[in-house]
């Protein structure tokens, strides 16, 4: 799980990292009274989105008066903020951060990832601040400092030190740099973070160590005991799609293409996607149905997947183990009736019960277009959305496609619908981590 | 011969009085040798009780002492699942198989680390588990699947594994043994560590190897297997398509910095001499050209 720049130092500061003063806000008024409430004379205004790269976006801004940053958090807020890392719609600034600025003598780097090789923490530090650290790696390695970190005695003095100085931290700043390096572990590790970075960690003119930036991401594993870090979530920075497949207990990733994967398995959900593009076909999505496939949540992630505009088919490819696939193949039938499907859906099914799921679907009157193996139903599905003549298809465009659906669900039987939430809820609560596949 | 597990390891599961533990017994217990192999449960609060005729202890050592177990299962919901492993370490089993997914990356941390110095091997988390065809199987995965022969598969990925092993048995080709190691960041043994068995076990002539992306396992197993491995290895790895920075379901399967990507580790896995395909489904069908 991913926060907000000014969350993240929020938590630094509890741990006891320097941060400069700052205030969230939402509106230009709030930013003004921040900028008033701060004094100063020079103020920076930030804006507040799940990505990095915000700076050369043009989503970080120096202002000299309060005037300015009247003027830019209007300019900021609400703009479509375009980084590396937004892809090129970009993502809306709903929020900003107003901090007081600071006299930046030095650029430095510090972050924290679990290292899969020593199965450890790592602090990577870097006396190229302010930069994207995979370049710097990628370019001059010898200026990334690590240690790896002993997770029954933490991050000690002498290597704490030893990295203030490899990064150039005066010899008088030293024990500043070790508190810094020593909170921030102990960060990470007490909120189960998976990445903290303090791009750029600067040197004041006046001698101090300060966080200038702060992002920290969470293991979502853990959240089950941070429901501190819980109440960060904005689900405003999150892909809709990806919010409402996650109500459901279903694993969902947006892509750009038009073909709808739904697999059972997260490695066969990508083998699938891989197979598609090899046949010259591009996935919409990632879809990981998970064991215990029932027809609510096939129903669910049908109707997830046809939110996409984009969608031209659909591909079910599920590997039956414990999970029969007579009882999928009657999910899947219930779910295209369901959503009035009306593109061509192709289904792969594999493993128990597989002849007589074959026949439900067979059976159905339904046109399910049927393979045999994980090459033929990318062959066909990608076939069939080629095919596809756009005279023929049911949704000429994407703007009337939306209401058309709307319409389907309204005609739906709503006992029934109820129902089935309450079934989709109690599912959720039931999650556990059972594994049916 | 096999590895890691035979007709005659003795099983206990923690974990047994949950419903994933109770299902995954009974289907494990029904076969080939289960019956004979599944000989404890573990639940601190219900010792003296049983499971459908299985006696249940209250701790992974009362289970070996009383029974001889020498492999534990865990089935344990991922906030005791890290203890759950330590327990079965302390009590000096052979082999933990820990099929919980979701722990927190925090607690394998710790968990691997007072492992160190100890004997106890640990296949997974986030894994289908063992099985050694018409032996024994224990773990998630469907046995009727699976068939006895010389091809060795290790994997990251449950179904995907199921797919392999699938595509190999309507070819005639059975498996000695089959490992999932699990898709999590931090797990017990990796690529590398079961291709070594495969390569010391007399009964495996190939195998193949699935891997996805995300770290860098799959290139130090390749790179192990150019200098080591005496038997042909097949190789595919999932996730070609997948974007960088997106978890894709398995908490390990993620492409960050730049690194882990599909593309990179197939290059590897090339260049160490390992046939790999780009197409999931002819796993089956590349081996079987190397058999020849």
């Amino acid at each position: 799980m991913k926060i907000h720049e000014y969350q993240g130092k929020q938590i630094l500061r509890e741990y006891g990292v320097p941060t400069p003063q700052g205030f969230s806000a939402m509106s230009v008024d709030e930013a003004v009274d921040a900028a008033k409430k701060l004094g100063g004379k020079v103020w920076v205004v930030k804006a507040q989105i799940h990505a990095g790269g915000r700076g050369k976006g043009g989503g970080v801004k120096v202002a000299k008066s309060v005037e300015e940053v009247k003027k830019l958090s209007s300019q900021i807020l609400g703009m479509q903020l375009k980084t590396h890392q937004t892809g090129p719609q970009g993502q809306k600034v709903r929020r900003l951060l107003i901090e007081e600025g600071a006299d930046i003598k030095k650029e430095l780097y510090v972050g924290m990832v679990v290292d899969r090789g020593t199965q450890r923490v790592v602090l990577m530090a870097s006396s190229e601040g302010g930069m994207d650290i995979e370049e710097v790696a990628e370019k001059t390695p010898e200026k990334i400092k690590k240690v790896f970190i002993d997770p029954a005695q933490g991050l000690s003095d002498d290597d704490a030190d030893e990295i203030a100085l490899g990064i150039g931290i005066p010899e008088s700043a030293v024990a500043q740099g070790r508190t810094v390096f020593k909170a921030l572990y102990k960060c990470f590790d007490a909120t189960d973070a998976s990445l903290a970075e303090i791009n750029p960690l600067i040197l004041t003119g006046d001698g101090r160590v300060v966080a200038l930036d702060a992002k920290l991401n969470f293991d979502d594993n853990a959240l089950f005991r941070h429901p501190e870090i819980v109440a960060l979530r904005d689900l405003d920075e999150e892909d809709p799609y990806e919010i409402e497949a996650s109500k459901y207990d279903l694993n969902y990733i947006s892509l750009d293409g038009n073909i709808a994967c739904m697999v059972n398995g997260a490695g066969l959900a990508m083998a699938t996607m891989d197979t598609t593009k090899l046949y010259g076909g591009a996935p919409a999505n990632f879809l990981d149905v998970g064991g215990g496939a029932t027809a609510e949540k096939v129903t669910a992630a049908f109707k997830i997947m046809l939110k996409n505009p984009r969608v031209k088919a659909i591909l079910v490819n599920i590997f039956g183990g414990i999970m029969k696939c007579d009882t999928i193949a009657t999910g899947v039938v219930a779910a295209a009736r369901e959503v009035k499907l009306s593109i061509p859906l192709v289904v792969r099914m594999k493993g128990t019960n597989e002849d007589l799921g074959k026949k439900i679907l067979r059976d159905s009157g339904l046109p399910i277009i049927s393979a045999d193996n994980m090459a033929d139903a990318a062959k066909k599905v990608v076939g069939a959305v080629k095919k596809k003549k756009p005279a023929a298809k049911p949704k000429p465009a994407v703007k009337k496609a939306k209401p058309a659906r709307k319409k389907a669900k309204a005609k739906g039987k709503p006992p029934k619908k109820a129902k089935k939430a309450k079934k989709a809820k109690k599912a959720k609560k039931a999650k556990g981590r059972k594994k049916k596949t | 011969m096999s590895i890691l597990i035979d007709e005659n390891t003795r099983v206990m599961t923690q974990g047994i009085t949950g419903k994933t533990g109770m299902f995954h017994t009974q289907t494990s217990r029904a076969y080939a040798n289960g019956k004979a192999c599944f000989v404890a449960g573990v639940n601190p609060k219900k010792a003296g009780e049983d499971f459908e005729g299985i006696p249940i202890y209250g701790t992974v050592a009362d289970a070996k002492k009383a029974t001889g177990a020498n492999v534990s299962v865990i089935y344990v919901p991922p906030p005791f699942a890290a203890s759950a492993i330590e327990e079965a370490v302390e009590a000096d089993l052979d082999l933990v198989i820990c099929i919980t997914e979701g722990i927190p990356v925090r607690d394998m941390i710790r968990t691997k680390y007072r492992m160190k110095g100890k004997r106890t091997l640990l296949v997974g988390p986030n894994c289908p588990g063992v099985i050694t065809p018409d032996e024994i199987k224990i773990g998630i995965m469907p046995g009727h699947i699976h068939k006895k022969g010389p091809v060795g598969v290790v994997s990251r990925s449950g179904t995907l594994t199921y797919e392999a092993v699938g595509q190999l048995s309507e070819l005639g080709l059975g498996q000695s043994s089959c490992v999932g190691i699990g898709g999590d960041p931090v797990n017990g043994l990796k690529h590398i560590d079961v291709l070594k068995m495969f390569n010391d076990d007399p009964k495996t002539e190939a195998v193949i190897m699935v891997g996805e992306i995300g770290g860098s396992d799959e290139e130090n197993a390749a790179r192990w297997v150019k200098a080591n491995m005496k038997k042909p290895v097949v190789g595919f790895i999932a996730g070609i398509t997948a974007p960088p920075g997106k978890r894709m379901g398995h908490a390990g399967a993620i492409i960050s910095g730049g690194k882990g990507t599909a593309q990179e580790k197939l290059a590897v896995m090339e260049e160490c001499g390992i046939k790999t395909t780009r197409n999931p489904a002819e796993m089956g069908r590349t081996l079987k050209s190397l058999l020849k």
